[in-house]
């Protein structure tokens, strides 16, 4: 009994140093790409200004200062104000949470959905991977936010529905990947050698595939908060956000149908350049995972 | 030259993709809370004649599948339903929207296309070099860019420091200058819209044609052409270029979708009549018959742009057809 006890914490311990062998092997190749070193650092930068928001905002961002409509850039005011007297600074320094969170969550669903399908496609036979191959084509043909923006508009306007809107469309590329990894994989001896020892369909996806999918997944994630991010913000701007939310994309569809984008430049660049910077972050890290994970795809 | 199956394939395959987006199209919009219906005409107080007739004309008293084809029935015969809005019908709303995107994102793509070709062959001939260096990296930023955004420092940009129009797509009304000062005051209207689309569109096809080059660099045949001594110039033209084309071509037709959602940006932002204001003046209004009909057209006539380039795509290369 004991004897066992201790044989069952030494294996602990030995797969619990190889994860770190593995993780100690894995920082020693990441850091080596500059391009993704610099990527996570802004990628953790934003995601301290998320949780330190209400350290760095100097004021409420729903706050009206009524003598201040429309005033550029001060040391009062760092990013101005807008067309409202609200501090432009904070309502960038508030935005920065709900725009990640969103984009996490959009393309938390659109993995998941494209992970169940990719390995579906991959593993069981040529019928079904036509039939799920012909559904991602037919979703790759339809214009991406034009289905968006009809899926959110149906779902009454709010974060909830802009959510599942780029989750429900965002897929495809991801089911593509996992399917010619779970197509390699499945010709692989192992998974071959489980069959022979009769297990079954689901356990070897379980164990054997899924397992040896997830790191690509896991960058196809990273490269799908970049787009679901941009998606968030288009489809905002276009009004089908919630007003009431701050977001980066809300912030400049109020600078947008307020008309200040003319007169104001200080209500657009600085919403707009965060964007940007988020979604380089993201962009970076992720093609520095995936040709960590995936050395033949993307030599280029 | 063009194989008969091959071309009936694509043609099914165009028939089936159709009616899968034709009756997607109907279940996506009765999952709609209410019917269609009760959503026409909000709180109006209609005589019970006029909504049995409506209920009549749009088979809204039947079961779901009589629906599913008095639907198909009128989309075949291009009636669409009318705007909620407007109560004009979506057809005459949505032709004249598809004719001005189609003007801008045909031109836009063009000089894309053009510009990523030949940036992108500087940047393959020339890896490594600052130059190469410089475009990637202005690819991956203007990637990084929501489309809209760009758009609007444009805007801001180009009304305050130059002088042009805030948007829409005239200024002068038809029949009062000559076809010159008129087609100079389309150009006006059309400059920044078009800058905004091709800066957002030309990154993708530079990555495409270097990625294109850059494999067919690594070929046997351009390793014994350079032995035989051809010049460099022929090199990339002639062996370089001719085959690196082709990956480009099925880029240009995969790559509609993503070129129409910067479209309804970039439409958006400068008020260009077309499809994009379209959809977003419905969104607005949430006026769904109107955005039903804008998503019918629009996705149609991407399935259909994508039918030509399967049609064309056996003249530039031969093997595709006999495969």
């Amino acid at each position: 009994m004991s004897n066992q006890t201790v044989l069952e914490s030494e294996e602990k311990y030995s797969t619990a140093r190889a994860y770190i062998k593995t993780f100690v092997e894995f920082s020693r190749l990441y850091r080596r790409n500059r391009m993704g070193v610099i990527g996570l650092c802004m990628l953790i930068f934003f995601v301290a200004v998320a949780i330190l928001t209400p350290y760095l905002a100097p004021y409420d961002p729903t706050t009206t200062f009524s003598s201040a409509f429309l005033q550029p850039p001060s040391w009062t005011h760092l990013f101005g104000t807008n067309e409202a007297g609200q501090d432009l600074f904070s309502q960038v320094v508030y935005g920065t949470g709900p725009s990640l969170i969103i984009g996490f969550a959009a393309a938390l669903i659109a993995t998941t959905i494209g992970t169940l399908i990719g390995l579906t496609a991959g593993y069981f036979g040529q019928l079904i991977r036509d039939l799920l191959m012909r559904l991602t084509d037919f979703f790759l043909v339809i214009p991406a936010l034009v289905l968006m923006i009809v899926l959110a508009s149906i779902m009454s306007s709010g974060l909830t529905s802009i959510i599942l809107a780029i989750g429900l469309v965002g897929w495809t590329g991801t089911a593509r990947v996992v399917m010619s990894q779970t197509l390699s994989l499945r010709e692989q001896t192992f998974v071959e050698a489980s069959k022979a020892s009769g297990a079954g369909d689901f356990y070897i996806l379980r164990s054997h595939i899924l397992p040896n999918v997830m790191p690509v997944a896991f960058a196809q994630t990273v490269l799908v908060v970049a787009n679901s991010i941009l998606y968030e913000a288009t489809l905002t701007f276009l009004g089908l956000g919630n007003p009431a939310q701050i977001t980066w994309g809300q912030i400049l569809q109020f600078a947008f149908v307020s008309g200040a984008i003319t007169t104001s430049w200080w209500y657009v660049l600085p919403p707009g350049i965060s964007i940007m910077l988020v979604v380089l972050a993201f962009s970076l890290t992720g093609y520095s995972l995936d040709s960590i994970f995936n050395p033949r795809v993307r030599k280029i | 030259m063009v194989n008969v199956t091959y071309v009936a394939k694509k043609i099914l395959g165009l028939l089936v993709t159709i009616f899968l987006v034709l009756s997607f199209n109907f279940y996506l919009f009765r999952i709609l809370p209410g019917n269609p219906f009760t959503l026409l005409y909000r709180g109006a107080s209609l005589p019970p004649e006029a909504k049995r007739d409506l209920n009549a004309q749009f088979g809204l008293d039947q079961p779901l599948w009589v629906q599913y084809l008095i639907y198909m029935r009128n989309t075949a015969s291009g009636n669409f339903g009318i705007s909620y809005q407007t109560h004009a019908s979506v057809l005459g709303l949505v032709v004249p929207s598809l004719i001005n995107t189609v003007v801008l994102l045909s031109v836009a793509s063009a000089i894309s296309i053009g510009g990523g070709i030949l940036i992108g062959m500087i940047a393959a001939w020339r890896r490594g070099s600052r130059i190469d260096v410089t475009f990637s990296a202005a690819t991956l930023v203007m990637y990084s860019m929501p489309t809209f955004w760009l758009g609007l420092v444009l805007l801001f940009v180009g009304v305050i420091y130059l002088g042009l129009p805030v948007g829409e797509m005239w200024t002068i009304s038809f029949g009062t200058v000559d076809m010159l000062t008129q087609f100079a005051d389309l150009m006006r209207h059309m400059i920044l819209p078009l800058l905004t689309l091709v800066l957002g569109l030309v990154g993708q096809y530079v990555l495409v044609m270097k990625g294109a080059l850059l494999d067919v660099f690594t070929e046997d045949y351009m390793i014994t052409a350079r032995a035989k001594g051809i010049s460099n110039r022929k090199l990339l033209w002639d062996h370089g270029f001719r085959n690196a084309i082709l990956p480009m071509m099925t880029l240009v037709a995969l790559n509609l979708g993503l070129s129409i959602g910067g479209a309804i940006q970039t439409e958006t932002v400068f008020s260009w009549p077309g499809m994009g204001l379209l959809i977003y003046r419905s969104i607005l209004a949430r006026d769904y018959p109107v955005l039903q009909g804008a998503f019918l057209m629009v996705t149609i006539a991407v399935i259909f742009a994508n039918f030509i380039a399967d049609m064309l795509y056996p003249f530039l290369d031969p093997r595709v057809a006999s495969k």
